[in-house]
């Protein structure tokens, strides 16, 4: 019987020697004359371990990692297609703690699957929630996503249902369906690893949110930093119109659905959701007004569902599951399973997908392990570059939107970058400012203006020159930002530097007493 | 990457203009065939779109990732966000601009390479990270990049 092994080929294992890996086992292979099938599939999320490669055995899949080519020869030496004892042998995947501590629902299939095997999608559970939503009202799968409590993972937490049933209410020839892969929040990546891991379960949210709003075309806007995830989910789309799941008709409904891409062009801003509507008919990225909602008035003027990679490629388990299973995981007002994501200067780094209410310090300490340079960690920021940084003294704080708005931060697309005790936070805090400088889209002037110079002050201030005073304009120029922005990038990015500021005050020229003082 | 040739220019332009809110889809075309996007250029789009020369400017230049310039032979696009700023990415990029003795946005006098910043690459886990010619590399260390560098200018 031929072999089967299981490396991953999206970029963040690429970037790390997969293909590389995969050569070296094949080659390996040709010379013993033992035939392998080598399968390609999405990433597991275990990033420290990648390249991480799993065999099929009689007892299921055993992994090893991470894999370097030239470990290779010895592997097959020690009986690797058999599941053989090696120093790299992680035992069967389900059962290291990182994973097995999970709960996956969005992440079922990634990491597992043949990411462009329709077959494999469907053996796996996909297309279960399609075809119980087909069997519903449009109005009652709109019900379904309302009562899962479903909130958008894309940083805004605004309800999923309720979206859609404003779009669903809205008369209207031609609606849409825009699903935001713009990602652009460093030490995020989950939205990346859907494309390239299980693209399918996104086409199935998209088709599902079509079929309770009425739209019957969808856009997927993809940043160009992300040439796999393009050509993952292209492909994907490919297959899912040959197998009927996309186009007129889907599975032989009376209902037309299909999906196109377009790619973003470098700009940040363009994630925010009127920019992007802007971007996708062809203009500059320049955030609109609202109201109109895009909800009303969005994609050319129609009614459009905007939502991020992570809300859409969780609706296919709320439709084949039912709302219940879904709103029974987490706390509070945030429900379900959030995918978090490790990463920075962190000893192992990777996906975590966990109902919502872990707190910080378990994600950090205990599952993150840490930092991979094994000095203390001293601040970690949560929610890309518009979110706060948090000291080790609020690591009691759960994941759940409202307590982390309690303390001014954000939890945004679930990004958990960890510094250890080298950062210099007044360097991150102007670096917040530098990072919306150039990225403002420019409308509005605090945000234009406010940034630059909240830049000069910073440096001002890192200087030495006249401390307290520029302190206090820091401070008066991030409320401007705050009060006086359109949007949550002039809006926001005073959180990263305030909370730099009202945590780390030594670094901004303060005495360590002093700062515990205040 | 291909010289600059009008009329492969203009069929790319065709190939695009009737796609909705066909601006992007245009400028990324012409930028994949001649790796930047010429004057000349945004003179046939401005036409194709029924655009004034000032608008399709504005829409060039809003976006980081439309070139004016042809690049090198190579691109090195280097992570400058938090994660990668986490393991040291500032660092590294320090070392990539002294031994290339280029700024950002830059192109080495032999045209061997264009160095350019970006923020996130999603390798976020595998920091600090950098793509070469589209092909991603993390676990950056100084050994590695200096293996990178060398392979782009001998
Ligand atoms: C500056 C800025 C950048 C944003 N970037 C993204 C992004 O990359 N991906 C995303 O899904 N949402 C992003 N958002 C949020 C979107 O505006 C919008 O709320 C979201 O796409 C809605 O989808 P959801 O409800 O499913 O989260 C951004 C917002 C702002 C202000
Ligand atoms: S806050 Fe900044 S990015 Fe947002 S609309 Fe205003 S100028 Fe544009
Ligand atoms: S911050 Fe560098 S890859 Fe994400």
């Amino acid at each position: 019987m031929t072999a089967r092994v299981f490396i991953p080929r999206d970029s963040g294992s690429l970037a790390v020697g997969a293909d590389e890996v995969a050569v070296a086992l094949a080659s390996a292979a040709r010379k013993r004359n033992t035939p392998v099938e080598i399968v390609r599939t999405g990433s597991r999320g275990l990033y420290w371990l990648e390249p991480m490669l799993e065999v099929a055995t009689p007892k299921g899949r055993i992994a090893y990692g991470p894999v370097a080519p030239r470990d290779v020869e010895a592997l097959f030496d020690a009986g690797i297609l058999g599941g053989g004892a090696h120093a790299l042998r992680l035992g069967p995947p389900e059962e290291i703690p990182f994973l097995k501590r999970q709960t996956r629902l969005t992440f079922a299939r990634c990491g597992i699957v043949d990411p462009l095997s329709v077959s494999d999608y469907r053996a796996h559970g996909g297309w279960r929630g399609l075809e119980r939503a087909m069997r519903f009202e449009p109005a009652a799968i709109v019900e379904e996503v309302v009562q899962s409590g479903l909130r958008g993972r894309g940083g805004g937490g605004f309800p999923t249902g309720i979206k859609w049933r404003t779009v669903r209410d809205a008369e209207s020839a031609q609606k849409y369906v825009v699903c935001n892969a713009d990602e652009g929040d460093s030490g995020t990546f989950a939205d990346r690893m859907i494309m390239e891991g299980d693209p399918f379960v996104l086409v199935e949210g998209m088709a599902i949110a079509g079929l309770a709003t009425g739209a019957t075309k969808g856009f997927i806007y993809i940043r160009s930093e992300y040439p796999h995830a393009v050509a993952t989910m292209a492909a994907a789309i490919e297959a899912a119109r040959r197998e009927g799941w996309l186009g007129k008709r889907i599975a032989d409904s009376s209902c037309d659905f299909d999906i196109e891409l377009r790619i973003g062009a470098g700009a940040y801003v363009c994630g925010e959701e009127t920019s992007m509507l802007e971007s996708m008919e062809g203009k500059r990225g320049v955030v609109r007004a609202k109201p109109p909602l895009p909800a009303h008035h969005g994609l050319f003027g129609k009614p459009t569902v905007v939502n991020n990679v992570l809300s859409l490629a969780s609706v296919p388990t709320i439709l084949s599951e039912g709302a219940k299973f879904y709103r029974d995981f987490g706390m509070g007002r945030s429900r379900g399973t959030m995918p978090i994501q490790l990463a920075g200067n962190v000893k192992r780094g990777g996906l975590f997908e966990t109902a919502f209410g872990v707190t910080l310090g378990e994600l950090v300490d205990d599952i993150a392990g840490g930092t991979a340079s094994g000095r203390p960690v001293r601040a970690v920021q949560v929610g890309g570059p518009l979110g706060a940084y948090f000291p080790r003294t609020l690591f009691d704080t759960p994941f759940d939107y409202e307590a982390f708005a309690a303390r001014d931060g954000l939890i945004g697309h679930g990004g958990i970058v960890i510094f250890d005790d080298t950062v210099d936070m007044a360097r991150q805090a102007r670096f917040a400012m530098e990072f919306c400088a150039v990225e403002s889209c420019g409308k509005c002037t605090p945000c234009r203006i406010g940034a630059t110079r909240g830049v000069e002050v910073i440096d001002r201030i890192r200087r030495g020159v006249e401390r307290e005073a520029n302190l206090a304009l820091v401070e008066d120029l991030c409320n401007t930002m705050k009060f006086g922005s359109l949007c949550a990038l002039g809006g926001f990015t005073p959180y990263p530097v305030m909370s730099a500021i009202r945590h780390f005050p030594e670094d901004f020229g303060a005495s360590p007493r002093l700062a515990a003082a205040e | 990457m291909k010289p600059w040739n009008k009329e492969r220019a203009e069929e790319i332009i065709q190939a695009h203009r009737n796609a909705e809110g066909a601006a992007l889809p245009i400028l990324h075309g012409l930028q994949a065939e001649f790796g930047f996007i010429s004057e000349e250029a945004v003179v046939m789009i401005a036409d194709a779109l029924n655009l004034t020369r000032a608008e399709m400017h504005g829409i060039v230049t809003f976006y980081h990732d439309f070139r004016r310039a042809p690049p090198g032979r190579h691109v090195l696009k280097l992570c400058r966000a938090e994660a990668c700023q986490a393991m040291g990415g500032d660092a590294l990029a320090a070392r990539v601009r002294e031994r290339l003795r280029l700024g950002w946005s830059e192109t080495t006098d032999d045209r061997s390479v264009t160095l350019e910043p970006v923020y996130c690459l999603g390798l976020c886990a595998c920091a600090p990270a950098a793509m070469l010619d589209g092909r991603p590399v993390g676990r950056l260390d100084r050994e590695r990049l200096d293996a990178l560098l060398d392979g782009v200018q001998p």
